[in-house]
């Protein structure tokens, strides 16, 4: 069931150093890469139908071919690893097993979109793998692997790496970028056309660790070799993230289109003895949940996802079990979106906090059933009213989980 | 004119940094992760200083630097403790660290102790939810936690901090 694209040298011992990875294939995508024109890089990852894995799923390929031509001004790449979405831990896998291949990996995006300086975002908590991810890059000067020339190419190659200062809407890119320009991280209207974003007005790209880390094995063994994986629709693999009360958490690689069920218990073992799985928030926290008996028929490709009523988002599946208190559950995940609301809409930054004085209420024992009422209420009322996706995405997780666990609600109220 | 001042190494890190990006603005991150590295919080009259080398107002420092919590606006504990507090960590038994801290220590959320050796911090999610409960102690990561192992933990800070002095 497991697979290695990404993971390929995760297990192997010291695969952050560079002489490791190099042993192990790493750079060795680099001179096909210069072999082939820009155009065709962005066509060869566009015919691999890769999407990105920060949660929105977006083509890479067309993303890239938003960039202008021909444009007098410098292109930017921009990496995205805040990764602050509750139950992703996957992109850290990168950076602390197998940094060389984000640098591979950012070597060759940036040929494809014409960019000689990258920055890649990471949130400030991960300071211990913010330190890994710069002594690879130090490697990779010092070898010649990046700097003025690519590896002896007439490429110039900067890599920046910029920590976060804890807000998880710089995971939003367009606030990453505000963000990276010494501002809140405030999301940005979005333009009515689809085009690039833009860092200090110049044009750039911004992808996710993973996506990103995906590129040289498709650079290397071209598009088909990538949708060998997956399934017609979803081609590729995934860093799947599991965590909760199963027998192993962790972080799995695997083709789309595996049964959720299988993976769950094959994978992560099952659950904990004694424990019954209850419930699976399946792709990071804003995901909407899914029952235990949903979990039975859920396969994990985007579109078997959104038939069921969810997304596939970063694919990090909080497991929870019969144990818990649904009103509890919901209860945290609302506190965890209050505190994170920006604050730069009123529907987002007042409804959440609506929601978690009501919730509060509720556990207090204090909640009648009208109050269950004004949170849906609520909730339609934050969607689709505010800049960016995160008011739509509280209104996904909590509305699914007071309809789907109203019984347990009911019980709290008076 | 502010009176902080950062040391010789911060100040050629600040400008060996500057000089990787297109506009200087873009140094209002790094630049306050060297006075927290260095002072262990941001005071007042850091972010004055921070303005002064960006060309800022002072006013809009302190607007980025309270927008971003893991800014410390004023001085912790020698031991800061940031305990997960999101749904994989709840559902693992954070609530029972969180316990835990209070009784032996007897500070809660956003509190340090009396002695100044400990600060608690409540956090959301710290992207370690396969090792869930966890806590961050000083930045470093304890994931797979347990009362045990946090009691541990709590015990060795105590006999780091007799034996420094």
């Amino acid at each position: 069931m497991l697979v290695k694209v990404v993971s390929k040298n995760f297990d192997i011992p010291n695969s952050h150093k560079l002489e490791v990875a190099k042993a192990n294939g790493r750079y060795s995508s680099i001179e096909k890469l210069f072999s082939m024109q820009p155009d065709e890089v962005t066509e060869e990852v566009t015919k691999s139908s890769l999407r990105g894995k920060g949660g929105g799923g977006a083509p890479c390929g067309p993303k890239w071919k938003l960039m202008p031509k021909d444009d007098p001004r410098p292109a930017y790449l921009i990496v995205n690893g805040d990764e602050s979405e509750p139950g992703t831990f996957k992109d850290r896998q990168i950076f602390q097993y197998d940094p060389h291949l984000l640098i591979e990996g950012i070597i060759c995006s940036s040929y494809a979109i014409n960019a000689h300086d990258a920055y890649i975002y990471v949130r400030g908590e991960y300071k211990w793998f913010i330190d890994r991810l710069n002594e690879a890059i130090k490697e990779a000067y010092d070898d010649g692997i990046i700097g003025e020339k690519v590896m002896g190419h007439d490429y110039r190659m900067d890599i920046t790496v910029h920590r976060g200062g804890g807000a998880y809407i710089c995971g939003e890119k367009s606030a990453l970028i505000e963000s990276l320009e010494g501002k809140r991280g405030h999301p940005r209207l979005k333009p009515h056309g689809k085009e690039c974003e833009w860092f200090f007005d110049n044009p750039a790209t911004v992808n996710n660790v993973e996506t990103i880390a995906t590129v040289p094995f498709i650079v290397e063994n071209g598009y088909q070799a990538y949708t060998a994986y997956g399934t017609e629709k979803s081609p590729g693999t995934m860093l799947f993230a599991m965590s909760g009360p199963v027998k192993n958490p962790g972080v799995y690689e695997l083709a789309f289109g595996n049964k959720m069920i299988d993976v769950i218990n094959q994978i992560g073992g099952g659950m904990q003895d004694g424990k019954k799985l209850k419930a699976v928030i399946p792709g990071g926290s804003s995901c909407p949940i899914l029952t235990a008996k949903e979990v039975e028929k859920a396969v994990l490709d985007y579109e078997s996802m959104w038939d069921i009523g969810s997304t596939l988002g970063t694919g990090g599946m909080m497991i929870i079990d019969d144990s818990m208190n649904m009103v509890d559950v919901a209860k945290n995940i609302i506190e965890f979106y209050h505190h994170e609301s920006c604050g730069q809409c009123t529907p987002c930054r007042e409804g959440c906090g609506w929601i978690d004085k009501i919730l509060a209420k509720v556990l207090a024992g204090e909640g009648t059933k009208k109050d269950l009422e004004t949170i849906l209420e609520v909730c339609d009322t934050m969607n689709g009213k505010t800049i960016c996706v995160f008011a739509p995405a509280v209104k996904d997780i909590i509305k699914s989980i007071l309809i789907k666990f109203e019984d347990e609600f009911i019980k709290e109220i008076k | 004119m502010s009176k902080f001042k950062y040391t010789p190494e911060n100040e050629a890190k600040f400008q060996e940094q500057i000089k990787r990006y297109p506009n200087s603005n873009s140094m209002m991150l790094p630049a306050l992760w060297l006075v927290q590295e260095q002072e262990g919080w941001v005071s007042p009259d850091a972010m004055i200083f921070v303005a002064e080398k960006l060309n800022k107002a002072p006013i809009e420092v302190y607007e980025f630097a309270t927008f971003y919590t893991m800014f410390n606006l004023k001085p912790i504990g020698t031991y800061h403790i940031e305990l997960c507090k999101t749904l994989s960590c709840m559902v693992m038994g954070s609530k029972d660290l969180k316990k835990f801290i209070k009784d032996t220590i007897g500070i809660g959320p956003g509190e340090t102790s009396e002695d100044g050796l400990f600060h608690f911090s409540e956090v959301e999610c710290l992207g370690a939810c396969g090792g869930a409960p966890m806590f961050a102690l000083n930045g470093e990561y304890h994931e797979n936690q347990s009362i045990d192992s946090l009691k541990k933990v709590i015990e060795e800070c105590r006999n780091a901090s007799k034996s420094s002095k």
